[in-house]
């Protein structure tokens, strides 16, 4: 094989080369990111702004339903919801835009070479940002209903890692059995309502914890994300189980949904 | 002797084609419990090898389904093959399907720096050439509105703008010298003979045997995924022409 021993005569060329791609790589990655993001708002007035007002309005109508009509009467009940409800809304965003990014840009993959894990990677990360800029209004909420901020605040870059990784490593299972199983983009739906069921976006989850069914809460890694978040913002410190747990749950999905991605990824183009 | 630039190796390629397609959980757990899972097996590519050399440009002949597509986008990297392998040395500009890979809500100066950075280019050699292309491409007006209301002819144009803005050393060239209108034509080929001058290593797959005779100086012969004619351009093309009588 003569281009490759002569390109390994001179190391230095290779290092440049993988290095030069791994740039390239960043700048794809960082295309696929502003695409998503323009994309999403475009055509809409308000643009951008949806992505403060979407949740604001959500929480209104949730903190009627659950405050006001089912009986909890605390001040700060809306930032409680808005919390959850910001947390769970870019869980179940991120994932869906993975699960259905290899499909989404078939046009490309079956044109040019490009690493296939930008596609599902770039999904869950512009969705990321566009959580961060909504983190505003529950800042602003926070602050009119009187939730001052405190030195556990900072507590919160935790859970918000922990999260991404957690959005990351469902992606790219999701993105996997996407490409094979048309039937995934439905039924995800439905475990995405199960999940958010479970992770106590809109109830206090003392009385379920306190009964039989408390596991429920504590296996659904989402609701210990939301609980140690919560903590944060109330001046609490977080519950260690639920980050060690949470941690080590996303650890795992990632660690599956990257060897299920590129175990199949030459497959993809067959099935798109 | 040139130096080999492309060498592709006992390439195969398989397709599984189901007869119905099976995408769907219910009927994959069906199938898979009944054992009924089979699928026809496809081979677009058998044994496929051959070496060019810097400036080499090799024409692509065979008739629809010999797998000359199928070919180019294993070169291009797209398909990873069954077998075999492929080593390719240089910048790589693929002409094929011009404007398929662009994104219908993006406006075309946007889905310059997309597709240019899929196709290798850095953020800085965009910017310095971005004038360029929309000027090659004369899309001017229309370089701020969505793709979506491009003409295939402005796509194809916007295309061929792009993949042809660097300078490559490899030139994959899926039929596309009959792209947009008499005008354009005539300017993408004045750019192709020039990029040919400079020695760039070309892939042709045409059924225009006179652009083969004049562009090309190897050719081969597909014929259900196999090689049946690798030589000199002349002689090949003869033999074509008589398999094709």
């Amino acid at each position: 094989m003569p281009i490759r021993s002569r390109l390994n005569k001179s190391g230095k060329a290779e290092w440049d080369m993988e290095r030069n791609k791994v740039l390239q790589n960043r700048f794809i990655l960082s295309e696929l990111i502003k695409k998503g993001i323009r994309l999403k708002y475009r055509r809409s007035y308000l643009g951008i702004i949806w992505s403060l007002l979407e949740p604001l309005l959500t929480m209104i109508v949730l903190t009627i339903v659950f405050g006001m009509l089912m009986g909890v009467h605390d001040r700060a009940f809306p930032v409680y919801i808005l919390s959850g409800r910001l947390l769970y809304g870019f869980y179940s965003q991120s994932t869906t835009t993975a699960l259905k990014s290899i499909r989404a840009n078939s046009a490309m993959i079956k044109k040019v070479y490009v690493p296939k894990v930008l596609y599902p990677l770039s999904g869950v990360l512009y969705n990321f940002i566009i959580f961060l800029i909504s983190l505003i209004v529950l800042a602003g909420v926070s602050a009119v209903l009187g939730v001052r901020p405190t030195m556990y605040l900072f507590q919160m870059l935790v859970p918000l890692f922990v999260l991404l990784l957690l959005s990351i490593g469902t992606g790219l299972i999701l993105s996997t059995v996407g490409v094979f199983f048309r039937d995934m983009e439905y039924l995800w739906g439905v475990v995405l309502m199960l999940i958010m069921y479970t992770c106590a976006v809109f109830y206090l989850p003392e009385k379920l914890l306190n009964s039989r069914f408390g596991w429920v809460l504590k296996v659904n890694p989402l609701y210990c994300v939301i609980s140690n978040f919560r903590s944060a913002i109330f001046g609490e410190w977080m519950n260690w189980k639920y980050l060690v747990y949470s941690f080590t749950f996303s650890i795992v999905s990632i660690l599956i949904g990257a060897l299920l991605f590129y175990k199949n990824e030459d497959k993809f183009i067959l099935h798109i | 002797m040139g130096e080999p630039v492309i060498e592709v190796q006992n390439v195969s390629m398989k397709f599984n084609l189901s007869k119905e397609k099976v995408d769907s959980l219910k009927e994959y757990a069906i199938k898979f419990l009944k054992r009924e899972l089979k699928y026809n097996e496809f081979w677009a590519l058998q044994d496929v090898s051959f070496t060019l050399e810097k400036g080499d440009r090799l024409g692509i002949l065979g008739l629809n389904g010999a797998g000359k597509s199928t070919l180019l986008k294993v070169i291009a990297g797209v398909f990873k093959p069954s077998a075999g392998s492929v080593m390719k040395k240089g910048v790589l500009a693929p002409l094929i399907e011009l404007g398929a890979g662009f994104d219908p809500q993006y406006t075309g100066r946007e889905n310059i720096y997309l597709y240019g950075a899929v196709l290798g280019y850095s953020r800085k050699f965009i910017d310095a050439k971005l004038q360029e292309i929309i000027d090659f491409s004369e899309l001017e007006e229309f370089i701020d509105v969505p793709l979506k209301n491009y003409s295939s002819g402005m796509r194809a144009r916007l295309g061929f703008a792009i993949a042809t803005i660097v300078e490559p050393d490899i030139l994959i060239l899926d039929e596309i010298l009959s792209v947009g209108d008499a005008k354009f034509r005539k300017k993408s080929e004045a750019k192709l003979m020039s990029l040919l001058e400079r020695g760039v290593t070309v892939l042709f797959v045409s059924h225009n045997l006179e652009q083969v005779r004049r562009i090309c100086n190897k050719a081969l012969i597909l014929e259900k995924g196999h090689i049946v004619q690798y030589g000199e351009a002349e002689e090949v093309i003869r033999i074509y022409e008589d398999m094709t009588k």
